[in-house]
């Protein structure tokens, strides 16, 4: 199956399926994952849609269920059980509270009666009924209390009170009072007065035995009710708890639910409101999978009629889909992340899969640093599950990149390896190609003397012996590591490289488009725009990477080496008269035909394609009015838009051309200068690590003194953390963007056109793993 | 031949890179990946060897060489070859 290289085969399908079954019909879809519901009703808003009370509901309840996280539950039957708990709870709390206030009651007034019982004799003259209202008010209103007293009564009565202790139960402070009287009738007056106080009074027996009897009791009656408390605590606290782990359950079924009647929204109703009708986009090697999911939903709900798939022909422009797997996903998405590709257009996802960790990893080129990245990406693999629990933004782009990761330190440990630099250190597996001791005496020119006369010296290849003839079999020879000019090498070495690839990967750009001319039968843009735009890439940039190698193959004198750059510069002005050597002997012809060729290319870019299509119209102008008018009603696709356009103005279509024949001429030369940010990118990365290595760590590691092992332990912590902010992700990320940016411009505009829209069907899996609803 | 240490890793990484960029895909079992697989492989191993060969290409005549400090040339000089 090659879906991947191309967006699948899309086909819009018809589905009439009863009203009843819909539900299950649609829920069937939506675990399915595999079709895109097309919205019927493209002119209304949302509010003027036929289920949008349903839709409303859900949405309350979406929200209730978010607050459940917080606060105490109101939902269906678990409303009216907890607020029954709650109600109880308020009445046994009351019931507590009067049963402490007596019990304090009781213990004061004990202290009143005894007093009562001994002084009595000074105010009450005679043996008559001591009649006494007890009770317990609040602590503020007290004085406004005595004080009414005081006016009702005259002085004929005694007022006792004291305050209660704050208990850890209660919260508000009381009193306790006891109000001695004579006579009946006053007790009704005070009874009204302590109604009007707010105060609670409380029947209290009149000698110590009875009271005592009393205060066991309601201390019996406190223990119990005390107990009674504990338990509707305990049970309330169960309740939610069970709720709560259902909480998911619903916040799902509330999803899917609120997913389900949004898609509704977008089908028609028939007039007989038994029908729903709906239109679907759904790859069609997966027809079959759909007409199974819509049976199996029919079936649930026991209707014996089918529902009906009826495949439409239409020239629409359909979605598209990409089909992706774990490992695929990563790359696609950051292709899609710049523009979605046309339908069934070139996918540039599988080159990317190679091309992008590598690009990156010729900019990050450390092994060491690229096995660190490997170690990371392969422990995000394995942990996957425990990372997407966390639900933090960066960990879930690093978790979906881990293999984007992966490769990405692979490819950086082999790039490492052949730039010779783990953490800014050679090693020297094969023996280096250079040899000092044949720079002495007897071969060479150096002698003892000149080694104390000088602080470094240069050897040179031209005598005998110093360059073995062969180079470093793997990768840059060790011997460049400890060079002072070690930069001088380096530089010259990778421009050239990221030249050569950037011409390979643009070249590779202008064959994919080729793909796509011929998957889209348009042989006529073959010749008109492939054929001139190869050419002239090849005979300007393929010939620079041919001197490069060239250069680089043949052996020359070095003060008779002519300048790559200059070379090409003169070959553009055809400025032949500087005394600078050629290269080679038919250097001179050569490439004056080349750069005339190119100069071809662009008046065939620029005119062949508007002249020819201008012969065209004005030829068969009457058929082309004709088809002009069927094909402009129903024609919506990009690539026979051109024909369509230009029949209206020649104006635009000559513009254009222009624009892209200058677009594409110029950004040749842009381009390729911009590969060379590879060697900007890698240079500042091997700069910062031996910074590290020099200044952080080499310092620590020559440390003689006895405190030099703690020295290094803290310096090395120093480093170690320094590597992995600076170097890993700082680094990490500037490579990952400059080598997303040239696949996304420079490879990508060489055949990319990028204006589709993406396939998004109804999935309840990706609903969920993104915690998002279907919009 | 005094060039046979430039032949011999010339030809053993030709090799290495030309089994797994021309054979080994034509072992890949049939299935819904084969093409991506087969593309990752060939890619690669373009890719690489490309890498590599640029790498070895630029040594081969050097128009200058490196400049070492004193102290480095008199323990080479020492104690290497």
């Amino acid at each position: 199956m090659d879906s991947f290289f191309r967006s699948e085969e899309m086909c819009l399908v018809q589905l009439f399926f009863q009203t009843e079954s819909a539900h299950n019909c649609i829920d069937e879809l939506g675990h399915l994952g595999l079709v895109q519901f097309k919205d019927l009703h493209p002119g209304t808003a949302d509010f003027q849609r036929r289920f949008v009370k349903e839709v409303k509901k859900c949405e309350e309840m979406e929200r209730i269920l978010r607050k459940q996280l917080y606060f105490v539950t109101f939902f269906d039957k678990l409303e009216q059980e907890l607020k029954e708990i709650n109600s109880n709870r308020d009445t046994l709390r009351q019931n507590f509270t009067q049963l402490t206030e007596i019990n304090h009651l009781l213990h004061m007034t004990d202290d009143f009666f005894v007093e009562g019982e001994a002084g009595s004799t000074i105010e009450m003259s005679s043996s008559s009924v001591h009649s006494f209202v007890a009770g317990v008010i609040k602590h503020e209103r007290f004085p406004a209390f005595e004080k009414i007293l005081w006016r009702l009564f005259h002085g004929n009565f005694v007022l006792r009170h004291a305050e209660i202790k704050p208990h850890q139960e209660e919260n508000m402070e009381k009193d306790v009072f006891v109000v001695f009287v004579q006579g009946d009738q006053v007790r009704g007056k005070i009874r009204k007065l302590c109604d009007g106080f707010h105060a609670s009074m409380y029947p209290c027996p009149n000698n110590a035995a009875a009271r005592k009897e009393m205060r066991t009791n309601v201390n019996m009656r406190m223990e119990d009710l005390r107990l009674v408390l504990k338990r509707t605590e305990e049970f309330r606290v169960t309740t939610l708890t069970a709720a709560a782990a259902n909480l998911r359950e619903w916040t799902a079924k509330v999803k899917k639910m609120k997913a389900i009647y949004y898609t509704l929204n977008l089908c028609n109703i028939d007039i007989t409101q038994k029908l729903i009708i709906a239109e679907i986009w759904c790859p069609v090697s997966d027809l079959s999978s759909v007409h199974a999911a819509l049976i199996k939903g029919s079936e649930q709900t026991g209707s014996s009629v089918t529902p009906i798939m009826n495949r439409i022909h239409t020239q629409q422009t359909p979605p598209t889909f990409n089909r992706t797997n774990v490992f695929t996903s990563g790359f696609q998405n950051i292709i899609d992340a710049y523009g979605v590709g046309d339908y069934q257009e070139i996918n540039p996802a599988p080159y990317t899969m190679v091309t992008f960790p590598f690009l990156f990893a010729v900019m990050f080129g450390d092994c060491g640093h690229g096995l660190l990245m490997t170690l990371l990406a392969v422990w995000l693999i394995l942990h996957e599950e425990h990372f997407r629990k966390l639900k933090n933004e960066l960990v879930d782009m690093l978790v979906s990149g881990r293999y984007i990761i992966l490769l990405m330190g692979i490819y950086s440990i082999y790039t490492g390896l052949i730039y010779n630099d783990c953490f800014s250190k050679s090693f020297n597996l094969f023996g280096s190609s250079w040899s000092v001791r044949h720079m002495f005496h007897p071969q060479g020119p150096w002698t003892n003397e000149t080694l104390h006369n000088s602080d470094y010296l240069q050897l040179d290849p031209l005598v005998s012996g110093v360059y073995s003839g062969n180079p470093y079999p793997f990768g840059i020879d060790p011997m460049w590591n400890i060079a002072l000019n070690k930069l001088l090498f380096l530089n010259s070495y990778k421009m050239k490289m990221s030249v050569i690839i950037g011409v390979v990967h643009m070249l590779f750009g202008v064959m994919l488009s080729l793909g796509n001319y011929i998957f889209f039968r348009n042989f006529k843009d073959v010749v008109l725009k492939f054929i001139p735009e190869l050419v002239f890439m090849l005979s300007l940039f393929g010939y620079l990477t041919f001197l490069i190698l060239y250069k680089w193959c043949v052996v020359i004198k070095s003060d008779s080496a002519p300048s790559i750059l200059l070379l090409f510069i003169n070959m553009m002005f055809f400025d032949y008269s500087s005394n600078g050597a050629m290269l080679y002997k038919t250097q001179k012809p050569v490439q004056i035909f080349l750069v005339v060729v190119a100069g071809v290319m662009v008046p065939w870019l620029l005119f062949a394609k508007p002249l020819l299509m201008y012969r065209e119209h004005k030829q068969s102008k009457l058929v082309n009015h004709l088809i002009r008018i069927i094909k402009g009603t129903l024609l919506q696709q990009k690539y026979q838009n051109d024909k369509g356009v230009c029949m209206e103005n020649m104006g635009d279509i000559f513009v254009y051309q222009g624009i892209h024949t200058i677009e594409y001429c110029l950004g040749c030369i842009s381009n390729t200068a911009s590969y060379l940010r590879l060697w900007a990118l890698s240079l500042a990365h091997a700069e910062l690590s031996e910074v590290l290595w020099k200044m952080v760590l080499q310092v620590a590691l020559r440390v003689t003194s006895g405190m030099g092992s703690v020295l290094l332990a803290v310096t090395f912590a120093t480093f170690a953390v320094l590597t992995v902010t600076i170097l890993l992700v700082m680094e990490g990320l500037s490579a990952f963007l400059h080598a997303l940016r040239l696949h996304w411009v420079e490879f990508q505009n060489k055949f990319y056109q990028g204006s589709g829209y993406k396939f998004s069907p109804l999935s309840f899996d990706k609903m969920f793993i993104t915690g998002t609803t279907e919009e | 031949m005094a060039n046979l240490s430039f032949v011999i890793p010339m030809s053993v990484m030709t090799l290495f890179w030309g089994i797994i960029g021309g054979v080994v895909p034509w072992f890949i079992p049939k299935g819904p990946n084969r093409g991506v697989i087969v593309t990752m492989l060939v890619l690669t191993a373009v890719c690489c060897y490309l890498f590599w060969l640029i790498a070895i290409l630029a040594q081969l005549n050097p128009l200058f060489g490196p400049a070492l400090k004193n102290d480095t040339i008199w323990y080479m000089y020492y104690h290497s070859s």
